[in-house]
């Protein structure tokens, strides 16, 4: 199908789906399955409970505090107050990347290890605070670590441990260790989105800001929401050092307490992954007066428009000139690699169901390949992820995100300092930078495209029925379900332990793992010889005789 | 170093856990209630926990791990869960259509006191479950035991939710295989269908998470133990119990309910473990042993004759679960080799004390510990402070063994990175074989990679 082409109206299989779930969720769940009319507003239901019993993609807000904003951070020793699973099952999972450098007190790395308090039933019953503060203490005497991160699991916030408070005394205790704590019961919200916002709570209230040192380079920015899966951060690295871009600190991928202590003296913040970070780049803002924009460097050209409105933010024209040599040295090179893969993958179909921004960058890799994505959609977004944050005033906040902490924050009465004027602001907006905005997935589909939030297993089935995509792209649990289906599933939480993906390097991965699963011959051998045959009853019963 | 922050110096430590060698229960019992057919496990409790145990079991079997949850918000872990988990039920028959339905608890319901009892009687009697539909469900408080304490949990729920007794003795023996793969189930299946010996065996993986690729995704595979079948394993003659942590309780209440006598036997892995095994079958279901198995058994000892030379004297540290890790030290005795270190985060005082008879007498010397604080951090140390030839372990051992540069075996779970255990038993005498195999391979790869050129070996 060539992109010109309308996709299917896909209104017969939505009612197909409908039909099976009983009259109540069948209402429910048509609000989060939104066919595309790219002329049109339209809402999309999500951050909203998920149906029990459904089966679901998502997962709790411990997974996303302590999983995915915590976990890539090296030199912090985050310890798991609860029973022992939830910080087993958060250990390394996660390939976040991170190098420490050599050994010493500089090349702190606790990433590999799995602390827990482990607690038993006569915890549950009399209480978890004494353990939790022994267990700093002991993790504080082996290790020596700059600061513990204490995580709440679900019974903790039951029978009332009180993790702060053990914080604040442990942390008066120890004297040279951040000790704070996160309040991210895994009950709390309704998916892992509810945890983002709470690690970025605890970390701008108990770290950013720490450390007032200046960085020393000219272009100094942070880089939100990127969390080093597979080198991703790397590579965009490597591309802003080529380009004399300081990073004063990426929350959190590759990160360390020491630059989350100093993020605030950057002068600007570029928003990756907008779903999981956005509360940290508006404190930022407010605070200390550091505008944010979104970026995207999933996508070579979307890398490209990147680093050009970084160019544009900090007007500097040898800042600018740097940029289009980097980008003349990178891009010539990924688009003949395009090209060469776009022989298999022209045409071909691809269906996305992952994050709460992952389902939207991807999109823009799969159009560098000439292929077209049918149906997308978030496993813990926002409406502000799928319609723009354009819609945030009408959201109404619910039961569920009323009970998630909102900061408030206000300026700095010393440290605030605008980076740039109103006026600058403005007119970097009107050359089309998303300045404090993100416009989401929506208005990058094509009319027709099926939008599913928090898509369920039965839903699954029945798109891949409908569509029969070529590569179909979600996490673990789906990957050998869809797969068993003869359709080749993609891991973009994980990368199916390849990338990275992100930057001109990792553009060029991806055409390849792309090109290669499309290519993959084995998928024509899945039918035994002898079953594919026809059966001619005629043939047989002669060949026998 | 990936885990350059492990000093060698041991501090005692009362409350804190690093790098644990055990999970929690409600994984034990989704994995144990795959073992149904037609079976949809359903975790009761917040969304995390069974996205975090599908995706465990996913990325251990490489196959579709399909299961429930009850989706808790602030609002239900204050109010309970029953609303919940009524709707689930209900959702799960209309639009998943499974013969039954297995519910565990989880830290969160358990702590709250939600009562499974209480309400799947409310959804039997509000007619959420249809006609010739089941329920089976098991309490799995994750802050109790372990993930193996959760698969004994589930066992004895399928038990107690499926097995009847009409009277009339069916000539047949149960096998609860315990915690083992697909692989394992099947080959004790095939050893009992060797020895002609029928049997009845739950749970059974097999054919359920180790499913071929036909093009064609099945909610419910061919495979796992049938309700007619657990049904019928309360007129069986005997229960044989493989591994007393994760199957005894299961057999226990068959005999407390039904009067089925139970043995408590070892999971078959290795020499000895497999001969008890061999022989308490046989004698269980009054067969003889065949002579094939003579010789299965005498391949085994062949390896070990030829190939002692490598094994002999060799030190090793272990650590996994106590129904896996009490058969295996007893075979690494039979090699000849030295179980040095030893832990298991399952708890009770039994392992331990088994551990110590068996070692008594060719390794006296053995570190062990099981329970709270017994973690692979713990086993790490030992090592640090006395070496060892061989690691075994699951997966997480990789951390340790390219730090200290020593030969590792991947055994237990969960196995995240390489793949076989779905397919290659390692129970059975074969299967002791496959160990060997393993064991082997990686001393003589160490060998090879180490060798000065002029002493590099053609034959070994």
């Amino acid at each position: 199908m060539s992109a010109d082409k309308k996709l299917p109206d896909p209104s017969k299989l939505k009612e197909e789906i409908l039909s099976k779930y009983p009259a109540k969720i069948a209402r429910k769940r048509a609000k989060s399955m939104v066919i595309n009319d790219t002329k049109l507003d339209q809402e999309i239901q999500s951050n909203v409970r998920t149906i029990p019993g459904i089966i679901t993609q998502r997962g709790c807000t411990y997974a996303g505090c302590k999983g995915v904003v915590l976990g890539p951070t090296r030199d912090i020793i985050n310890l798991v107050h609860g029973p022992i699973g939830c910080s087993f099952y958060a250990w390394l999972t996660r390939r976040n990347q991170t190098d420490p450098g050599p050994e010493g007190p500089d090349g702190e790395n606790f990433i590999n290890y799995s602390f827990s308090t482990d607690m038993q039933d006569d915890n549950i019953v009399f209480g978890g605070e004494k353990k939790l503060k022994q267990a700093i203490q002991e993790a504080y005497d082996i290790f020596k670590p700059k600061a513990i991160g204490v995580f709440s699991t679900c019974p903790v916030g039951l029978i009332g441990d009180d993790v702060h408070a053990v914080s604040r005394e442990m942390k008066a205790k120890l004297g040279d260790c951040n000790v704070f704590g996160f309040s991210c019961e895994g009950y709390k919200g309704v998916s892992q989105s509810a945890g983002h916002h709470i690690a970025n709570n605890q970390l701008f209230r108990h770290v950013v800001g720490n450390d007032d040192t200046k960085p020393e380079g000219k272009f100094n920015i942070n880089l939100l929401g990127e969390y080093n899966i597979g080198g991703d951060g790397f590579e965009i690295d490597r591309i802003f050092n080529a380009c004399g871009i300081n990073v004063v600190c990426t929350f959190s991928g590759n990160s360390t307490i020491g630059a989350f202590e100093k993020s605030h003296t950057a002068d600007l913040n570029l928003v990756m992954c907008h779903r999981s970070i956005n509360y940290m780049a508006e404190m930022l803002e407010t605070k200390f007066g550091i505008p944010w924009f979104k970026v995207n460097f999933i996508g070579a050209e979307s890398t490209a428009k990147a680093l050009r409105k970084i160019g544009e933010y900090f007007e500097d024209d040898g800042l600018k000139a740097r940029i289009e040599e980097v980008i003349a040295e990178e891009l010539p090179k990924v688009k003949a690699r395009a090209a060469e893969a776009r022989k298999r993958t022209e045409g071909k179909l691809a269906m996305l169901f992952v994050g709460g921004s992952r389902a939207h960058h991807y999109q823009e890799l799969f159009k560098e390949l000439g292929m077209e994505t049918v149906s997308a959609g978030y496993e813990f977004g926002h409406r502000d992820d799928y319609e723009g944050r354009k819609v945030l005033p009408t959201i109404k906040v619910d039961a569920d995100s009323r009970n998630i902490e909102e900061l408030k924050i206000e300026a700095d009465p010393e440290r605030f300092n605008p980076r740039a004027s109103d006026i600058k602001l403005e007119t970097l907006k009107e050359k089309g930078l998303e300045i404090s905005d993100y416009r989401g997935m929506k208005t990058d589909m094509a009319d027709n495209a099926l939008i599913v939030d928090d898509i369920t297993h039965w839903e699954t089935e029945k798109l891949v029925d409908f569509y029969k995509p070529d590569i179909f792209c979600a996490g673990i649990k789906e990957k050998y379900v869809v797969q068993k289906s003869g359709i080749p599933l993609k891991q973009l939480h994980s990368y199916d332990y390849g990338g990275p993906y992100a930057g001109f390097e990792g553009a060029m991965n991806f055409y390849a793992d792309i090109e290669m699963m499309l290519s993959t011959t084995i998928w024509k051998k899945i039918k035994a010889p002898w079953l594919s045959k026809e059966t001619d009853p005629s043939i047989c019963a002669e060949y026998v005789a | 170093m990936l885990l350059r922050h492990t000093p060698k110096e041991i501090k005692e430590r009362k409350a804190l856990t690093i790098n644990p060698a055990k999970t929690c229960q409600p994984v034990g019992a989704m994995y144990a209630a795959l073992g149904v057919h037609g079976c949809l496990p359903h975790s009761h409790g917040s969304q995390g926990c069974c996205s975090y145990h599908r995706s465990v079991l996913t990325r251990h079997y490489k196959d579709p791990i399909m299961a429930g949850t009850s989706s808790f918000t602030e609002g239900s872990s204050v109010f309970g869960g029953q609303a919940n988990l009524m709707q689930a039920i209900a959702n799960m028959f209309t639009i998943y259509n499974p013969d039954l339905i297995a519910i565990h608890s989880t830290c969160l319901s358990e702590t709250i006191g939600d009562d499974l009892n209480q309400i799947v009687s409310k959804a039997i009697e509000d007619g959420k479950v249809p006609e010739g539909k089941n329920v089976i469900y098991c309490n799995t408080p994750s802050y109790v035991g372990s993930h193996v304490t959760g698969f004994a949990n589930m066992c004895t729920g399928i038990v107690k939710g499926l097995a009847k007794h009409t009277g009339t003795a069916i000539d047949q023996v149960n096998i609860l295989p315990g915690w083992v793969e697909p692989s394992d189930m099947r080959e004790i299946k095939r050893i009992a269908a060797e020895m002609s010996a029928p049997i009845v065996m739950f749970p059974d993986t097999s054919d359920v998470v180790d499913t071929p690729q036909t093009g064609e995704f099945k909610m419910y595979p061919a495979g796992g133990a049938t309700v007619e079948a657990i049904a019928s394993s309360g007129d069986s003659i005997k229960t044989l119990a493989l591994g007393s942590y994760a199957s005894e309780d299961a057999a226990k209440l068959l005999d407390s309910k039904f009067k089925v006598p139970y043995e408590v036997l070892d999971i078959p892995v290795g020499l000895s473990a497999t001969d008890r095994f061999v022989e308490a079958l046989a004698n269980a279901a009054k067969v003889p042993v065949p002579a094939s198995f003579v010789a299965e058994r005498g391949r085994l000892v062949d390896v070990i004759t030829d190939m002692s030379q490598y094994l002999y004297g060799k030190k090793v540290a272990l650590f996994g679960d106590p129904d896996q890790l009490i058969p295996l030290t007893e075979f690494l005795l039979d090699l000849n080799m030295i179980p040095t270190h030893i832990v298991s985060g399952t708890p009770g005082k039994k392992f331990t004390k088994k551990i110590m008879e068996l070692c008594a007498e060719k390794a006296p010397n053995v570190n062990v510990k099981n329970g709270q604080q017994a973690d692979i951090f713990q086993l790490h140390q030992w090592m640090k402070n006395e070496p060892v030839d061989l690691l075994m372990g699951n997966t997480y051992g990789k951390y340790i063994a390219r730090d200290e540069d020593v030969p590792f075996v991947r055994y237990g779970f969960p196995i995240l990175d390489r793949i076989g255990h779905s397919y290659f038993p390692t129970v059975g005498y074969t299967g002791g074989i496959r160990l060997l195999e393993k064991i082997l391979g990686v001393f003589m790869d160490k060998i090879d990679r180490d060798a000065d050129s002029t002493k590099f070996e053609l034959v070994m």
